[in-house]
């Protein structure tokens, strides 16, 4: 078997065509199904907005029926916050039922209260994606976690390893779950299911490489943090008016 | 050199080994295994091609111009269709057969407009009993437009 041997120049010509037709596929990055979409052209994050957070819940029921998420379970959920005046250490936090159903009235009272919606934070250096043994989850050219369902074992590895708990396993596909950042509809010029339901804007796509995105003017005016800024995760999530007893 | 006869046969069962180990790699990997990185390519494809739920305000301003109007002019300019009235993408596929429930105004408002302290500030709120006893908001304020400036229509239609 002599490969070479057989190869006529005129073959090989046609190949190194061919070969530069599917390297410039691969360098744009189109997925088959979404022509217009470019991975290579956009960079998602989110920007949420705490202080315009109604703990309505909208977010969170928008995003079980969009994802089809099983009861009980949650891609985003909201929490409340209750500082007692300087104890900004030992904040009481709460989710009933992952704030799907709102919050009970929060009485005037001498502390603070506010409500923080999370989510994955798609993170650019993600502890998550490393630690997959199949290559089941991972970092998308344009700034998406996501997992593949049919390679992943349910192994549980990721879930562990997210810090900000943002992993589960589907209790009848034994696979690992999260925010999708609703790819589904980004790649087709929709917002994703949370930012079209929530009714003050606290919740923003952002679109970090597209230079017309308003979410460049608002880091430039805010003081914006991302959540554990410690663990260097590359968080994507963007909080604005984040107080310093969210953890 | 009569004793390399086994290295010989050693190396054949490598080569053996190493071509089922390629052969069977081809088979079982799928093509798009590494395009981005260390995963399959087309998971992309499939996720990004599930269905979508929630339709999007853009599509249903294509039909409903009329209450988009109306909405552009009161506080409620900001807030999506789908944000009250749910998911409505199987309405905007089909709009003849599949209509939306209207939702019910009196969960509904409260839903975001019930006063609690740990609602911000600057977001309208109110005690809902206080405020209008058991009468339903759209009574006074229209759901789309919402300023009382704009009467609600006979009947409390919003």
């Amino acid at each position: 078997m002599n490969l070479t041997g057989n190869l006529t120049r005129r073959h090989f010509i046609s190949l190194t065509g061919a070969a530069a037709v599917a390297w410039e596929h691969v360098l744009s990055g189109a997925p088959e199904g979404s022509p217009n979409y470019k991975l290579t052209e956009h960079w998602w994050g989110m920007l949420i907005d705490i202080t315009k957070c109604i703990g309505c819940g909208n977010c969170v029921r928008a995003c079980a029926q969009e994802n089809d998420v099983p009861e009980g379970y949650f891609r985003t959920w909201v929490e409340h916050y209750h500082v007692d005046d300087w104890h900004i250490e030992n904040p009481k936090v709460e989710s009933p039922d992952g704030g799907k159903h709102g919050f009970p009235v929060v009485a005037e009272n001498a502390g603070k209260d506010f409500f923080v919606p999370k989510m994955c934070n798609h993170c650019a250096d993600s502890p998550c994606t490393q630690v997959c043994p199949v290559g089941a989850t991972f970092v998308t050219p344009d700034g998406v976690v996501l997992i593949d369902e049919k390679y992943c074992l349910g192994c549980r590895y990721c879930v562990q390893a997210c810090p900000y708990g943002c992993r589960f396993i589907h209790p009848t596909r034994h696979t690992a779950q999260k925010c999708t950042l609703c790819y589904h509809r980004i790649t087709k010029g929709l917002t994703t299911a949370c930012c079209e339901a929530c009714p003050t804007g606290a919740r923003q796509l952002a679109d970090l490489k597209n230079p017309q995105d308003p979410i460049h003017q608002f880091l430039k005016t805010h003081s914006v943090q991302v959540l554990k800024p410690h663990l260097a995760t590359g968080a994507k999530a963007f909080y604005n008016g984040l107080d310093g007893s969210v953890r | 050199m009569k004793d390399a006869g086994h290295l010989f046969r050693l190396a054949g069962v490598f080569l053996v080994a190493v071509l089922a180990f390629l052969g069977l790699r081809a088979l079982f990997v799928p093509r798009s295994f590494g395009e981005y990185g260390h995963y399959r390519g087309d998971a992309i494809t499939d996720i990004a091609a599930l269905p979508i739920v929630y339709a999007g305000h853009q599509t249903c301003e294509t039909c409903h111009t009329e209450i988009l109007e109306e909405k552009s002019k009161g506080k409620h300019a900001g807030v999506a269709c789908e944000a009250c009235h749910g998911p409505q993408a199987k309405h905007a596929d089909d709009p003849g057969s599949i209509q939306p429930p209207k939702p019910d105004a009196a969960v509904l408002c409260a839903q975001c407009h019930e006063a609690s302290a740990a609602k911000p500030s600057w977001f309208p709120q109110v005690a809902t009993a206080d405020h209008s006893g058991s009468l339903i908001c759209t009574t006074c304020h229209r759901a789309h437009s919402p300023s009382l400036g704009s009467p609600a229509k006979p009947g409390g239609q919003p």
